[in-house]
């Protein structure tokens, strides 16, 4: 019984306090990235390797943006907006030929395309990281800590933009038509509804929620060529865990594994801290290969 | 008609590796250095096509074997001395073979697009521990060691020249090819090839699919090892960023570039890579990888079959 006892009171509580909130503010980030990418993969069966470089590329469009106008939340608008089109131009240029093709084919395309993006960046921005000053910069007293408001206004921001997207799905125009085509492609196109311009919509939404994700990460860490990678490999696993292709279970995931990883990092280095993530993703695989967050199928 | 074109297979194959055999007399240094790396990242790329042209299974994780290889043998090299080339290519292999047989354990679960992530996440995974485990491993630096004598056990050694180390990759590739293409039309790899096709199908014939699948992907984790051992053996070294998954990422273009489910079309793709790169990158320094990349999506997009498909019922009979 002692033993438990002290166990119990060797759990560093502040850590883990801080921990938590830290591990919901990066949860909330990677729900945003992840369900850009679970949305593009449930609709077109597109795996988006390049999903990180529209990332990379949505931060160093705000810090251009940023130093031009010196307004945030411009920045923020219009890396969304740019990178929103240019994920259109790229799913009508290299994704709308594979149509109908054997769906690995995809993966090959958006890995070139990240290839290209991610040495386009080191090339226009060179491999100095760059800083996005974050719009507010007022703290307060987490404990010990002098905690940033913008934290928590990053997480309640990319809340507020996955909520916008859900209202958007259940109630919008566009939104019908792309669960109808996450439903049945060849039906929805007997019914009339435009799948392919749906599949180049859902893409240039899914590259803006990236675009967005990676503004207002971009003061949090650098900004640099490589910082794609990580996150996408992240995303990658959050949508396997939640459930591919599945909305909900993505965000639950993101906000599991960041915290997971927050915690784990009180006790290993952050770098060693992955290692969470993967063992997760194994067990996942071993127990619910389906995904931990969705209803067993019938 | 058939035995004929046969007849004519083998007669270019001996021409080809004859010419392979001869090139390091007449090159200089430079190129038959590239010519022996065109050969090595050509094993690793047919090794991976076993799986991707056979199988039908996208690796994205060839790195973490072409790595654990590397670091095999490093282990070999750097333990026992005097160094034994036997012993660092087993041990290679075993490294290589034990990460394969764990990474097809769990990805061999799923299938298609699952399988590509999987194996990139567990290429991640070692990445991070070879990385971080900087006691063993070396970190960030790698390890470095000295070459290991060309070896007869028992019989015979001499120091490798550069064209004895040439020869020898030269001899392993040759070997390692002909014993890929012989698995691939031998039953075994009939089943794997009717598990491309149609899975379901072969599962519904009575074949244990995921047990085919798991010997395939070790099948060709041994091979990418020892691609491995081979590339340790030439640089010296071992370095974490062979374990990165942009290794990974390369063995993928070299077989859509050369044309996948052709075994020699991968190492076309590789020494066509190379040389684009050494040629492109005089005018691009080193963000070749844009127009590679740009030419790699037309090649997805326009030649799916690789710049060997149209000659695939040719060489592959």
């Amino acid at each position: 019984m002692s033993a438990i006892l002290e166990i119990f009171a060797a759990i560093p509580y502040d850590q883990v306090l801080i921990q938590t909130v830290n591990g919901i503010v990066t949860g909330m980030i990677l729900a945003l990235v992840a369900s850009g990418l679970t949305l593009i993969f449930g609709i077109m069966d597109v795996v988006n390797f390049a999903h990180g470089e529209l990332f990379m590329l949505g931060a160093y469009i705000g810090v251009v943006v940023l130093a031009t106008t010196g307004s945030f939340w411009l920045a923020l608008l219009i890396a969304t907006l740019i990178v929103a089109l240019l994920g259109a131009a790229l799913q009508i240029v290299t994704l709308r030929p594979l149509l109908g093709r054997d769906p690995l084919t995809t993966i090959l395309a958006t890995f070139g395309v990240s290839l290209v993006l991610q040495n386009y960046a080191l090339w226009q921005f060179g491999p100095v990281a760059r800083k996005i000053q974050e719009p507010i910069t007022g703290s307060f007293q987490l404990l010990y800590l002098e905690y940033p408001w913008y934290r928590l206004l990053i997480a309640a921001l990319s809340a507020a933009i996955i909520g916008a997207l859900w209202l958007f799905l259940k109630f919008g125009t566009w939104g019908i038509w792309i669960r109808a085509a996450t439903q049945d492609r060849v039906m929805a196109q007997a019914m009339g509804i435009p799948v392919p311009w749906v599949h180049t919509g859902v893409f240039a939404i899914g590259a803006g929620m990236a675009a967005a994700s990676g503004v207002l990460f971009g003061p949090l860490v650098g900004v640099t060529h490589a910082m794609g990678l990580d996150w996408v490999l992240k995303a990658f696993i959050v949508v396997v865990v939640g459930g591919m292709g599945n909305l909900g279970g993505s965000i639950a995931a993101a906000v599991f594994i960041s915290l997971l990883e927050a915690y784990a990092s009180i006790w290993v280095s952050p770098a060693q801290a992955v290692i969470v993530s993967f063992v997760v993703l194994i067990l996942t695989l071993l127990i619910r290969p389906t995904g931990l967050f969705v209803p067993t199928p019938k | 008609m058939k035995k004929r074109s046969h007849k004519t297979y083998w007669i270019g194959f001996c021409v080809v590796v004859a010419l392979l055999a001869a090139a390091p007399l007449a090159l200089p240094d430079f190129w038959r250095r590239f010519l022996t790396e065109i050969l090595i990242w050509g094993l690793l790329a047919m090794s991976s096509d076993l799986l991707v042209g056979y199988t039908g299974m996208l690796s994205f994780g060839h790195s973490a074997f072409f790595g654990l290889g590397m670091y095999g043998a490093a282990a070999a090299l750097l333990t026992v001395s005097p160094p034994n080339l036997w012993l660092a290519v087993g041990c290679g292999l075993v490294g290589a073979a034990g990460v394969a047989l764990f990474a097809a354990y769990f990805s061999t679960r799923l299938r298609d697009i699952y399988f590509a992530i999987t194996t990139l996440i567990f290429s991640q995974i070692f990445y991070v521990i070879i990385f971080t485990w900087t006691d063993v491993t070396g970190g960030e630096n790698g390890l470095t060691f000295r070459r290991p004598p060309l070896s007869i056990p028992w019989i015979y050694a001499t120091p490798f020249t550069n064209e004895t180390l040439h020869w020898f990759v030269l001899a392993v590739v040759t070997a390692s090819y002909l014993i890929l293409r012989r698995i691939t039309q031998s039953p075994f790899g009939m089943v794997l090839q009717s598990i491309r096709e149609n899975e379901n199908r072969t599962r519904a014939v009575g074949y244990p699919v995921e047990r085919y699948k798991v010997v395939a992907v070790m099948l060709s984790g041994l091979f990418a090892g020892l691609a491995g051992v081979l590339y340790a053996i030439q640089n010296r070294f071992a370095a974490p960023d062979f374990v990165y998954f942009l290794v990974s990422g390369e063995t993928v273009i070299f077989n859509v570039m050369g044309g996948i489910g052709t075994l020699i079309g991968p190492i076309v793709g590789a020494g066509f890579f190379l040389l684009l790169r050494e040629t492109l990158s005089r005018f691009f320094t080193e963000y070749y990888l844009i127009p590679v990349g740009m030419m790699f999506i037309a090649m997805v997009i326009f030649m799916p079959q690789g710049l060997l498909g149209f000659a695939r019922n040719w060489l592959n009979r």
